[in-house]
């Protein structure tokens, strides 16, 4: 159960978001500037809200009231951004297992072979496409163990067909870990392949929430995504 | 022959001020580019103070300090160690006033890196010092190792703060600067000319790295 309570304010912007979420998969859908990013921000702790408080699980990560807000690092809330971020002064065997923490799961094998990247390891990063960062962004992430996978519309820049070559990966993801995951996206048919639940965010607040098909056709309703 | 022996030391002694300015150096460095605090104005001011004050200036600030009566030097007397007037001071004279140098270029370097880089790692479970030594600086390396030659040239040729500090004792503190001078004076022009040529081509060579280094790091970015 991911609790999240997160106002915001950024220039003329706020971002108001009261959501529990239990599913596997919950995607965060919504037009560009609705507050996506900056809700993944805050839930990673890289931006800290102004009041409110965002809990995974038993373990309070932000309380305004209480005086808690965890630093990034002790979080254990996995963050692949827009841009896959991969260190470029490492190869990719060393970006996969920067988070790694002594003696845990998963195997370096075992992720390699999930997202398919075990040919790629002694790589060098600037040789990568972007299919293949994406996919080595994701095992970076995975491979520190998180207990909440946030995924920001990644390769946002890369047309549809190859963007949707990884949601066979999110799906192994949440059928072979048991991570939650919080994946932003504004294709709706990226959201009714993989999620469970979406939240629909439009100027920083929640507009809708529920099953697939719901939001997608509440959408659809509203008009063409941009 | 003195010049030989009056290069080596001065070589010696900048590569050792050059080593010990670069843990302060890189702090200070990291602190003004990535810190958001009150008084990074002061520190910033502080530390490039040496590059616009009369160097000779400085030198007597710091003989004031770490002379036996001295704050500094009561303190490092009580040790059993003596600063004026022997190399150490030399080498202190040297980090100073190479110090402000290799801040502003390291600074540089370390804004130049792309925070997302920074952010990824911490989600990773990264803290900031483990941050700091495997992401920042290896992708600011190229301007923090021009940073440390410009502060290096610097030192070679480092007069006024050492002259007022550490004195030109023949052997034990005369480095190339201070003795050109000293020759000069003593109407040892051939003598004088010599070590002129040698700083010449010393300082040719590391200014030439640093610029190198720096520009390299420049169109990485």
């Amino acid at each position: 159960m991911i609790a999240l309570d997160v106002r915001l304010r950024q220039g003329s912007f706020a971002l108001e978001v009261r959501v529990r979420l239990a599913a596997r998969i919950t995607a965060l859908f919504g037009p560009s500037g609705a507050g996506k990013t900056t809700l993944l921000d805050a839930i990673a702790g890289l931006r800290t809200p102004e009041s409110g408080s965002i809990a995974v699980g038993a373990r309070r990560l932000y309380d305004h009231t209480a005086g808690i807000d965890l630093p990034p690092y002790r979080r254990h809330v996995g963050y692949v951004a827009q841009e896959a971020a991969l260190f470029p002064h490492m190869s990719v065997r060393r970006n996969v297992l920067y988070g790694r923490r002594e003696g845990q799961r998963p195997s370096l094998d075992g992720v390699a072979r999930m997202l398919e990247i075990a040919p790629l390891l002694d790589r060098r990063v600037a040789a990568l496409s972007g299919g293949e960062r994406q996919r080595v962004a994701l095992a970076r992430a995975v491979m520190s163990a998180p207990e909440l996978l946030l995924l920001d519309e990644p390769l946002a820049a890369v047309d549809v067909a190859r963007r949707r070559r990884i949601l066979p990966f999110l799906e192994r993801i949440r059928d072979e870990l048991m991570v939650p995951v919080i994946y932003v996206t504004h294709d709706p048919a990226e959201v009714r392949q993989v999620a469970e639940h979406v939240v629909v965010l439009e100027g920083g607040r929640v507009v809708h929430e529920g099953d697939p098909a719901s939001a997608v056709a509440l959408r659809r309703a509203e008009g063409p995504d941009p | 022959m003195d010049a030989w022996r009056i290069t080596w030391f001065t070589v010696a002694a900048a590569a050792l001020a050059t080593l010990v300015m670069l843990p302060p150096g890189l702090a200070i460095a990291w602190l003004l580019a990535r810190g958001r605090f009150r008084g990074r104005v002061l520190i910033e001011t502080l530390v490039s103070l040496p590059l616009v004050m009369p160097p000779v200036a400085t030198g007597l600030v710091l003989l004031t300090l770490f002379a036996p009566r001295g704050p500094a030097g009561r303190l490092l007397g009580a040790a059993g160690i003596e600063v004026v007037f022997t190399w150490k001071a030399v080498v202190l004279a040297m980090a100073v006033m190479g110090l402000p140098l290799l801040v502003r270029t390291a600074r540089g370097g370390i804004e130049q890196v792309d925070r997302r880089f920074e952010e990824a790692a911490a989600t990773l479970g990264a803290a900031p010092l483990r941050v700091f030594l495997t992401i920042t600086l290896p992708l600011a390396r190229p301007a923090i190792v021009g940073g440390a030659m410009l502060a290096f040239a610097r030192a070679l040729g480092e007069f006024g703060a050492t002259v007022m500090i550490a004195g030109s004792i023949p052997g034990a503190t005369r480095t190339l600067a201070v003795g050109i001078y000293s020759y000069a004076e003593t109407g040892r022009d051939a003598d004088a000319a010599v070590l002129v040529a040698i700083s010449a081509g010393i300082a040719f060579v590391a200014l030439l790295s640093a610029n190198w280094l720096t520009s390299r790091s420049g169109a990485r970015a």
